[in-house]
């Protein structure tokens, strides 16, 4: 495998920092949106448990930003930290997209101010609008860090000569071969994220006793919002899948655990490897050929083309995308059960197992999407831009840099464990009425 | 003016914002440090918790503002800076996790042994966050990073009489604006005032001392820095002094508006002094014509700024207008 033991760890502190800023990123770009859609139902149907949730919720968000904006700025100071090589050499390509962010989360900041402090201060229509900007700016801020992203994996717009970049043409860098399929996923998976996460709140309540009209609408609320994206996720996955196998094949290779190239290609699903060998894997005869040509002549290329050096982690690639598929059909099944019962019979399924499924799926959807960067990160080794720069050029050789991931790492366990216990107590020091009255709503908040 | 001297422009302008605003958000941490125990102590906490919640994270990104920019259109530098330095940035990237995580954790525990342990890693990250801040600073303006990735030391290029002065004078020049600042919220709502103020006229003295000491230790430490604060960015530097004076004697006076615009001129100064000074060199050995990303670059981002800009003027502006207007006996109310 062709892990460089130099640059382990600074590849590990990225890989770990970004997995844990992603979370609170998720959150940051959903709840704002589920938050204002509550705060505007309560608004119009003067339902006290709309403004209570809205209320309640708000308070969430302004912790989550706060912790979601300090591990953002580690993220920013790591480019330069950990892979001055990269910033380096293609900082002028890829710069753009960070720039433009920084106004985004501007003004993201600036409203989040404005709405958390601004309930009395402002009249409830010019509060509801004053979370839009939020909401907005969260998306595009998601939109532009990922475009970065897809540069790494699709790298487009710029000339070089002899090693350096010579003309650059920002626009075609940001909007590369990779952009739609990789932002259009992630925007719906902040969106799943943030639905699921909310709904299995509830549901853990409401296994725990607490069935009541506010447990309830938190959950359909949240299940809701994942419910919608499902469906439309599954389609993009394979949007993705097919960018994939047109523009890096090696890594399509390597989610699919295929080591030989040619047609009529098998898909296989699950499986461990040992050695060279996929053991143990579920086969679809010409599955693959199928899905990405529609034809089961299809030629699909395989890992033995490039030399093992120039290879990616397959064990690691293909565990994770599997991993991510079938959550993905998971959660899609669940949101299906849910629409369903909404829609025949307008209400929530009875059963204990239906709160025990969406229990999970918060955490489901969260791993799914890491699994997901797992695959688009690692499945990209050895490269940190696809076929032009090698990680172990980009890494920052300074002495003692691999001391930053053991410090990394403890800190954030611990703000993870301090993060979800405030979060806990602050839901805990106000608990909620059983029947909210309309008062209730202002004097329940958690402020 | 070429375009990499107008975004070089834009990036000191974002750095002289974060130093004055960020700054004196860090400033009330530290006087939160200090502010004493029982009901008084509660009562200051409460005021700077109060002054600062709301903007305090869109103070932070323009510290953001400022690295993406500077990766963007000075990639060399951004890189140069960031392996050098890559261990206080470290200690500045855990100043910043614990001061804004334990403060909105503190906001939402309201009592008891958590409130308070937020409230000391609160109050301990904005005292260290700043100094190793200014410490990089004082690295940078010592020559002590040169171009190239790495290529300075791992440790003395930031532990040396230059950079632990400059890491001072950032921890007490933020500690004087808040104190200044906060000298003019305490009156609105007409308590703790002179305990600020007492405050704002100490810490206003000891970096004014601490901005003399700096000077004489760069003229042996740091020649080139020397040779430009005391040639082309002279006029800066005077008018940092008479500024801190005048603030200082408005603070006495118990103008406090008017001490704000001084001392924020003060040590908006000193950011532009050391720029002037050494200007176009940005890195020994690399001058501004050579750092600068490629024009395709650097003209997308004009525009962005550009635009940008003209986007978040009025949302500033709308966010300053609701929180800095009026806060007179608003300080129970915490809904
Ligand atoms: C809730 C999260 C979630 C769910 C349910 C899915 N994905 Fe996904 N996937 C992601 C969250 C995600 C992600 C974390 O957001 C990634 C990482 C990079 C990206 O753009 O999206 C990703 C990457 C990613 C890639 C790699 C893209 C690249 O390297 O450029 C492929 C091929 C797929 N996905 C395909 C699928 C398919 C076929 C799914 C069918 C069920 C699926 N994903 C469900
Ligand atoms: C959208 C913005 C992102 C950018 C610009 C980005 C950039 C990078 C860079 C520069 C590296 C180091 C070089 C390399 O190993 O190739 C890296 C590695 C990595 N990133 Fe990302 N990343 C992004 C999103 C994410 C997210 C959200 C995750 C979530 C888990 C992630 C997971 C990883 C992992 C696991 C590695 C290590 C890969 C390995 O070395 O095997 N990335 N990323
Ligand atoms: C290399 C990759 C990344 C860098 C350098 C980065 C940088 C940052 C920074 C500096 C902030 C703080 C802004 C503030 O102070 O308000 C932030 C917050 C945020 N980031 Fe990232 N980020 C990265 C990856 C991502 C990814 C992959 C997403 C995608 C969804 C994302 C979405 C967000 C959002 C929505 C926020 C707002 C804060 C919040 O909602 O919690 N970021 N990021």
């Amino acid at each position: 495998m062709p892990l460089a033991v130099a640059d382990i760890a600074p590849r590990s502190q990225m890989g770990f920092s970004l997995g844990w800023h992603i979370v609170l990123a998720c959150l940051g770009v959903g709840l704002p949106a589920l938050v204002l859609f509550a705060e505007w139902r309560g608004q119009r149907t003067g339902d006290p448990v709309y403004r209570l949730l809205a209320r309640r919720w708000a308070r969430a968000l302004g912790v989550l930003f706060a912790v979601g904006a300090v591990s953002g700025t580690i993220l920013s100071f790591e480019m330069g930290q950990l892979w001055s090589g990269l910033m380096d050499h293609y900082g002028s390509v890829i710069g753009l997209p960070f720039a433009i962010e920084g106004f985004a989360f501007f003004i993201e900041a600036i409203f989040l101010g404005i709405y958390l402090y601004g309930w009395d201060r402002l009249s409830p229509r010019a509060h509801l609008l004053s979370g839009v900007p939020i909401v907005v700016a969260g998306a595009l801020s998601a939109f532009f860090v990922v475009t970065a992203n897809a540069w790494m994996n699709s790298p487009q717009g710029f000339r070089e000569e002899n090693g350096k970049v010579v003309s650059v043409d920002p626009l075609k860098a940001i909007f590369n071969k990779a952009t739609w399929p990789e932002t259009t996923h992630m925007l719906l998976a902040a969106i799943m994220v943030t639905g699921f996460v909310t709904a299995s709140v509830y549901a853990v309540a409401m296994l725990r006793g607490r069935d009541d009209a506010y447990h309830r609408l938190g959950l359909r609320l949240g299940l809701g919002l994942g419910a919608l994206a499902a469906p439309v996720q599954v389609v993009v996955g394979d949007w993705a899948a097919r960018y994939v196998a047109d523009d890096q094949p090696i890594k399509l290779a390597a989610m699919e655990g295929r080591f030989r190239s040619g047609s009529h290609a098998d898909l296989s699903i699950g499986g461990v490897y040992i050695g060279a060998a996929l053991r143990g894997a579920l086969r679809i005869p010409d599955g693959l050929s199928l899905l990405v040509h529609f034809n089961v002549n299809g030629k699909i290329t395989g890992l033995e083309t490039v030399p093992a050096a120039l290879r990616p982690p397959v064990a690691i690639v293909h565990l994770a995308f599997d991993t991510m598929v079938g959550i993905g059909f998971g959660l899609l099944a669940l949101g299906g059960w849910f629409g369903w019962t909404a829609w025949r019979r307008h209400r929530l399924p009875r059963t204990r197992w239906f709160l025990r499924a969406v229990a999970v799926s918060g955490l489901a959807s969260v791993v799914a999407m890491e699994a997901g960067w797992v695959v688009t990160e690692v499945g990209r080794q050895p490269w940190v831009v696809y076929g032009l720069l090698k990680t172990s050029a980009a890494v920052n050789p300074a002495h003692g840099v691999g001391w930053g991931l053991p410090v990394l790492l403890v800190v954030y366990a611990v703000l993870t464990v301090v993060l979800i216990s405030v979060l806990r107590r602050m839901a805990r020091d106000t608990p909620v009425p059983i029947t909210p009255q309309d008062t209730d709503a202002d004097q329940y908040a958690v402020v | 003016m070429s375009i990499a001297t107008a975004l070089l422009v834009v990036i000191w302008c974002s750095a002289t914002a974060y130093t004055l605003l960020a700054g004196a958000d860090f400033g009330a941490g530290i006087w939160d440090l200090l502010a004493g125990r029982g009901a008084d102590g509660r009562r200051r906490r409460e005021l700077m918790e109060h002054v600062i919640g709301p903007v305090w994270e869109a103070n932070h990104v323009w510290l953001i503002f400022v690295l993406v920019l500077l990766w963007t259109c000075f990639p060399p530098v951004f890189s140069a800076i960031a392996s050098t330095l890559w261990l206080p940035l470290m200690l500045v990237a855990l100043g910043v996790i614990g001061r804004g995580a334990a403060f909105a954790f503190r906001k939402g525990v309201a009592h008891g042994v958590a409130h308070r342990a937020f409230g000391v890693t609160f109050a301990l990250s904005s005292l260290v966050t700043p100094f190793f801040l200014g410490a990089m600073a004082g690295a940078i303006a010592s020559d002590r990073v040169p171009r190239g990735i790495a290529a300075g030391a791992v440790l003395g290029s930031w532990i040396n009489p230059s950079s632990l002065l400059t890491g001072a004078l950032a921890v007490s020049a933020c500690a004087f604006l808040a104190a200044v600042y906060l000298a003019g919220d305490a009156r609105r709502v007409d308590h703790d005032v002179d305990w600020f103020r007492r405050r704002a006229l100490a810490s206003g003295v000891l970096t004014g001392a601490l901005s003399l000491a700096g000077l004489l230790v760069t003229r042996t430490d740091a020649p080139a820095l020397y040779h430009g604060l005391t040639h082309r960015a002279l006029p800066l530097v005077i008018v940092s002094a008479v500024a801190g004076v005048a603030a200082l004697a408005l603070v006495g006076a118990r103008r406090y508006l008017a001490a704000r615009a001084a001392a924020g001129l003060a040590v908006a100064a000193i950011v532009w002094g050391w720029g002037l000074a050494r200007y176009p060199q940005l890195l020994p050995g690399l001058p501004l014509s050579q750092a600068q990303a490629l024009p395709a670059t650097l003209h997308a981002t004009a525009i962005a700024v550009a635009v940008g800009l003209a986007l978040l003027a009025p949302s500033l502006a709308l966010l300053l207008a609701l929180f800095q207007g009026d806060r007179t006996g608003r300080l129970d109310d915490r809904a």
